[in-house]
């Protein structure tokens, strides 16, 4: 069983948020109006996160890009009273959006705060509702999501290959943010895969993951800056 | 004077104190209930309101998932230990001075634990899948144990409050004072025969033992929601006891306030004397050394890690946006009740009830305290703290559910005698048991000697 993984090049990664916006046309991320933006009620599966480091005027700014952390050990998964979150055969932390109640407790669970809660209807400005991606059902108001690494493209690539009776290959199945990343920084495949990439880079001296002591064991590493 | 007027007139005296109620209203509970009526129905439009848009009619964001709602189930709960919990301790320790006050706090655990109950639910963003909670149980969820204790919680209770108020049931409905099918029904047949009254008292008292363990589950499982997670100052081992503590507290003061109300509203100021007050100050000033110590203890614990996550929602807290509630909770919670309650002059009912009234906003306070500033401060520090205004529909639903268990109590109050009428009788009779009691504590020489002069002055 494949284990999909991220890898995430801090020194390629140059801010600017092509994945956000990828992620949200193929996740049919609904549009939040700017006054409830500024509430801080806007939805992005993955956000990239600015940080600051250093003294005027020697600071330092690192772009890190944040899907969901897909962890071994959810801690989301673990407090949901209804099974709504729970990690999938392929490693992959699922939400089931017609089971969950809108408790919102695996949100407050999660210590990279990456699930978003739908507090409206979703909502389409114009013709973009047009647009929409049929692949990904589109979110009542009232429940939890969160990035889930493109789930709908592995279903596809893994009936494509089972057509075509050969084993699943790494550019058969990218995230929408991968596939987009300009510069290269987000790398995705299968972390026990020696012919992937994320093999070697997520083994590597530059990998680290975000909050590692809490033992999540998240799926996503981060390489560092070197310069 | 109406037939029910004369009926009563000719009672005891007792009865005629405890039973008015039922048969007379004054205008001003008329009023009273009008005006809580009113504020209910606000809080029901605030709450279709919520149902019709969504959540998104409240204050809350991202991450700042949980407010007035969460607040309100801990504070609702924590409040319902003062009845069952305080009632059945003192029973089971043989406490004289309980007689007049199980019932009115037994009342008050089962209506608020009704509303604290349902706040989870208005809390839901889906609260029409509620059931999958049992149809699709996940075990491994302290949201599960919650249900599942909170609901054993309630059953017992009722059950707790209804079994000791046959005997008062059937007082009733051999006086005919009032609906008398009903209290025929309510009474189950209960004559006061030996047989009888020695069958209920055992089954009370298999019942207050076994309630204290279900009410310490309870709060134990609300802390654990919040313990359970990886959240600053919430990941921390001393939310179950510090959690059933809390709730006992703010149990008492609610108690407390109530007592004062309907002695001072039903002019019951022979069956809730100085005596009462004084001893429920002395809980209060107990809960409130424990309180001390327990907010000590966990703020010394968090400070100390200085763990970079933890320290930034532990200066929030002491001295960052939220110092207010902060400070102001622990005025409240241990400063004003402690400096009221240590002394024997304003150990009195006017004491109590200012101190009680202090430690139920200060314990209001402390809920929000733990929900709001932890939720606020994501343990990532690549995120910006967030902030968070309840909004007019949270602020509706929380009056009307505060409107809701007031008024209810005001109903109940009319319908059921808040003082017990057959445990203040029987307490005529413990007067000799607690005589054999105390004499079976003393040396042989001491008791022997003791035994004679109780003759002498019995047999003159």
């Amino acid at each position: 069983m494949p284990r999909w993984g991220m890898v995430i090049d801090l020194d390629k990664c140059t801010g600017c948020r092509a994945c956000e916006t990828a992620c949200a046309m193929e996740n049919n991320i609904p549009i939040v109006s700017d006054d409830q933006l500024a509430m801080g009620r806007g939805i992005t599966w993955m956000k990239v996160l600015t940080q600051v480091s250093g003294e005027f005027p020697h600071n330092k700014v690192t772009q890190v890009p944040r899907p969901c952390m897909q962890c071994d050990n959810p801690p989301c998964a673990k407090v949901c009273p209804v099974k709504a979150t729970y990690t999938a055969e392929d490693g992959i932390v699922a939400q089931i959006y017609p089971r969950c109640i809108g408790c919102r407790y695996c949100a407050n669970a999660c210590p990279y705060s990456v699930k978003y809660f739908n507090y409206y209807e979703p909502n389409w400005p114009g013709d973009m509702r047009r647009q929409l991606n049929r692949d990904v059902s589109v979110r009542p108001k009232g429940v939890v999501e969160k990035c889930t690494f493109c789930h709908h493209r592995l279903q596809k690539a893994r009936e494509i290959a089972r057509a075509e009776n050969r084993p699943l290959a790494e550019a058969d199945f990218q995230p929408a943010c991968a596939e987009i990343c300009p510069s290269k920084a987000i790398i995705f495949g299968d972390l026990e895969n020696q012919n992937h990439r994320v093999f070697e880079l997520s083994r590597g001296p530059r990998a680290s993951r975000l909050l590692e002591d809490l033992g999540t064991e998240p799926k996503v590493f981060y390489l560092k800056k070197e310069i | 004077m109406s037939d029910r007027e004369t009926i009563l007139a000719g009672l005891p005296q007792d009865e005629q104190d405890l039973l008015r109620p039922l048969v007379q209203t004054t205008g001003k509970f008329w009023y009273a209930a009008v005006v809580l009526g009113l504020i209910c129905c606000f809080g029901l439009v605030s709450y279709l309101r919520q149902l019709r848009y969504g959540l998104g009619t409240t204050g809350l964001n991202q991450p700042e998932y949980w407010g007035i709602y969460i607040i309100d189930f801990v504070f609702f709960i924590g409040i319902s230990h003062a009845g069952t919990l305080i009632s059945a301790i003192l029973r089971i320790s043989n406490a004289e001075w309980r007689r007049s006050i199980t019932r009115s706090a037994e009342f008050i655990t089962v209506l608020v634990i009704g509303f604290g109950a349902v706040q989870p639910i208005v809390d839901l963003g889906r609260p029409d899948r509620a059931l999958n909670i049992i149809l699709h149980a996940q075990p491994l969820s302290p949201l599960l144990w919650d249900v599942t204790s909170i609901g054993l919680y309630f059953t017992a209770c009722t059950i707790y409050l209804y079994l000791p108020m046959i005997p008062d049931l059937a007082i009733i409905r051999d006086r005919k004072i009032k609906m008398p099918r009903f209290y025929r029904v309510l009474a189950l047949g209960y004559d006061g025969s030996p047989k009888h009254k020695h069958l209920l008292e055992k089954i009370i008292g298999v019942l207050a033992v076994a309630v204290i363990p279900v009410a310490i589950s309870v709060h134990t499982v609300i802390g654990w929601i919040f313990a359970l997670t990886l959240r600053p100052m919430w990941h921390s081992t001393i939310f179950g006891p510090y959690f059933v503590m809390g709730a006992i507290y703010s149990g008492i003061a609610a108690l407390l306030i109530a007592m004062a109300i309907l002695r001072k509203v039903y002019r019951l100021e022979d069956y809730f004397k100085e005596a009462h007050f004084n001893n429920m100050g002395i809980l209060l000033l107990l809960m409130s050394c424990l309180w001390a110590y327990f907010t000590f203890a966990e703020y010394l614990t968090a400070f100390y890690g200085q763990e970079a996550a933890e320290m930034r929602t532990f200066w929030d807290k002491l001295s960052g946006r939220f110092a207010w509630p902060f400070w102001i909770m622990v005025i409240s919670c241990s400063v004003i009740p402690f400096c009221l309650m240590c002394r024997k002059k304003t150990r009195n009912v006017r004491g109590t009830t200012i101190a009680s009234g202090f430690v139920v906003v200060g314990m209001w306070l402390e809920r929000f305290n733990i929900v709001v500033p932890t939720s606020v401060n994501p343990r990532l520090n690549l995120y910006q703290p967030a902030g968070y205004t309840p909004s007019w529909v949270e602020l509706g639903i929380m009056a009307g559910t505060f409107s809701g268990f007031i008024l209810l109590y005001m109903i109940a109050s009319k319908f059921f005698p808040m003082v017990s009428i057959w445990e203040l009788r029987e307490g005529e009779e413990s007067l000799v048991k607690l005589r054999h009691r105390v004499s079976g504590y003393l040396p042989e020489a001491l008791s022997a000697a003791e035994a004679r002069t109780a003759e002498a002055v019995t047999s003159p």
